[in-house]
């Protein structure tokens, strides 16, 4: 039961820690908390739903509602931020345009499509399950385990073993220098947008699999877990935002699983205000924290 | 009261009490708005204040007058305990801590008993009238008014303006920002009794993000020049689903694509903006 637990909690952390990765790697270079993420989040999910009822795998379905989210992460990101970037506005001001978008964006999209929850196809995973020991492991949760872990190595691999990695890196440092080093900043704030986009997207592709409910408000049920990791794992710290992001899916199932099922949202506010009062630069925070 | 107003209050009744109740939690926002602090936490603290209230006059049979003034200490109470550890940090802190507050007593309502579930609490009294909301909102549009044109008020603009330089002044930044927050739970809690208290029903859907970000959209809408611009950007964005009937599937979108334009193109809100219009043209 507890090993049950234990692996069922990992595997839904491994969802939250993908999510919370391309949110945090969103604030770490452009210094901004956008909260149209959440909407990546819903798009992905709403794509591969729409594939696959055209009668697309899952092998397709996945990585194409990706790169659809992507896409839709660097539009938002242009038409939204440019203009501010552009003339320094204060961070506040970024946050309430992109709230004002989101808000926008799914109320459109729930006018669109109706606020019912939607199932994908049922076969588009095996239904089977593999057994080791008592623990019984389902065909969705090696996929979403696998992609996850797919998806963050190939993260780690461009930001630390590319030139262009280089660059995004150096952005997050210090985007002015960057700058004057001949770094295109504003493509590789595309690229940055580009990249959140598509960890977001594959997040909700694999989230609607594993609980097999896709609705236009998902990403925005799924933005209070980003919040909680994010800050947890320090703002614009990669490795910070794995560990909470899998320390948090272990919790909730445990809190679902032994204390009562009702009280896993309030738990994962617990830990915010708790790391608030004593370590609001994150548990494994290198403080670059702008005090007043 | 003559017999067509009568009759124009009876047919309206309820956008009346929507107006006054909408103008309370547009002011709510403003005043952390002024101090350059962004809580998105006003539903929540209007969702506290209607609950508490509710089960007070239902479950333990309180008189209104009791009501009324106890409604603000569930309200404040999240305020501390949300704004002592943020309020020291950046402002995205504050703003992302009061996102989650909203999400997490949405999620507290629907799977604790007390609160009715998904059904929420029905059967609430009708115990506020027009003239309590009027009078409240009257008295804190005056009172704002007020510490507006006080030191304190000057005080305020300066941490917005630059929160460095003015507590470099001499102002104790982090007493007024914990301050407004107080003030905007103790405002957007008093909203949220009275709106209890005129509609009979309260559900956990009524206090999520869409009512917090639409809150936002009435002070940016008006501005924060005067404490009046909220209220009446409020008002305009209570009235316009009511005047344009094709508007209201889509008045979130509207909402939403309000903020993003104000905070893109009119960072002193439309009223703000006329009213330095106005006033350069006498002063030429």
């Amino acid at each position: 039961m507890l090993a049950q637990q234990l692996v069922n909690g990992v595997l839904l952390g491994a969802t939250y820690a993908l999510f919370a990765l391309g949110f945090t790697l969103m604030f770490g270079v452009l210094r901004v908390i956008n909260l149209t993420y959440g909407f990546y989040f819903s798009a992905g999910a709403l794509l591969a739903l729409w594939m696959a009822r055209q009668g697309a795998s899952i092998w397709v379905a996945l990585p194409l509602a990706a790169l659809g989210a992507g896409c839709i992460a660097v539009v938002l990101d242009w038409v939204l931020l440019t203009r501010l970037r552009r003339i320094q506005a204060p961070e506040l001001s970024s946050l309430m345009v992109t709230l004002g978008g989101v808000l926008a964006l799914y109320s459109a999209l729930t006018s669109w499509l109706g606020p019912d929850i939607r199932r994908l196809p049922p076969g588009i995973v095996s239904v089977d399950a593999f057994h080791i020991g008592d623990i019984r492991v389902t065909a969705a949760q090696v996929l979403i385990l696998g992609a996850t872990a797919l998806l963050v190595a190939a993260l780690l691999l461009l930001m630390r073993g590319t030139r262009l990695g280089l660059a995004i890196r150096a952005m997050a440092e210090k985007p002015d220098a960057a700058q004057l080093m001949g770094i295109d900043t504003g493509r590789a704030a595309a690229l940055v947008s580009f990249i959140s986009g598509c960890l977001a997207g594959a997040g909700g592709v694999l989230i609607g699999l594993n609980f097999n409910a896709i609705h236009p408000y998902m990403g925005e049920t799924m933005m209070l877990r980003g919040f909680v990791v994010i800050i947890v794992g320090g703002l614009g710290d990669i490795r910070g935002a794995l560990l909470a992001g899998l320390a948090l899916g272990v919790i909730e199932v445990m809190t679902a699983g032994y204390v009562a099922s009702g009280l896993k949202e309030a738990v994962a506010f617990l830990i915010l205000v708790a790391v608030l009062w004593t370590r609001p630069s994150g548990l494994f925070g290198r403080a670059v924290l702008r005090r007043a | 009261m003559p017999a067509w107003l009568d009759d124009l209050l009876w047919t309206y009744q309820n956008l009346v009490y929507a107006l006054g109740i909408n103008g309370l939690l547009a002011l709510s926002m403003y005043v952390v708005l002024a101090v350059g602090q962004l809580s998105l936490g006003q539903a929540a603290f209007m969702g506290l204040g209607a609950y508490s209230s509710a089960l007070m006059t239902l479950k333990l049979g309180l008189p209104f007058a009791a009501v009324l003034p106890l409604s603000v200490v569930a309200p404040v109470a999240f305020a501390l305990a949300v704004g002592g550890p943020t309020l020291r940090l950046a402002g995205v802190y504050l703003a992302i801590a009061t996102i989650g507050l909203g999400e997490v007593l949405r999620a507290v309502y629907l799977n604790v008993d007390l609160f009715g579930g998904a059904l929420g609490l029905s059967g609430i009294p009708e115990r506020a009238t027009a003239a309590m909301i009027y009078g409240l909102l009257g008295l804190a549009v005056l009172g704002l008014w007020l510490i507006g044109r006080s030191g304190i008020g000057r005080a305020m603009e300066a941490m917005r303006e630059d929160e460095t330089a003015a507590a470099v002044m001499g102002v104790p930044v982090r007493r007024y920002k914990m301050g407004a927050l107080l003030a905007s739970a103790t405002l957007a809690g008093l909203a949220g009794c009275l709106s209890a208290h005129v509609s009979s029903f309260i559900g956990p859907n009524e206090y999520g993000f869409e009512p917090a970000v639409t809150i936002l959209s009435y002070a940016l809408l008006g501005g924060i020049g005067t404490p009046l611009a909220p209220v009446v950007g409020g008002w305009v964005l209570t009235l316009l689903p009511e005047l344009l009937r094709g508007v209201s599937d889509i008045r979130l979108v509207l909402n939403g694509v309000i903020i993003v334009l104000a905070v893109l193109f009119l960072p002193n809100g439309l009223l703000a903006l006329r009213m330095k219009r106005i006033g350069a043209r006498t002063a030429a």
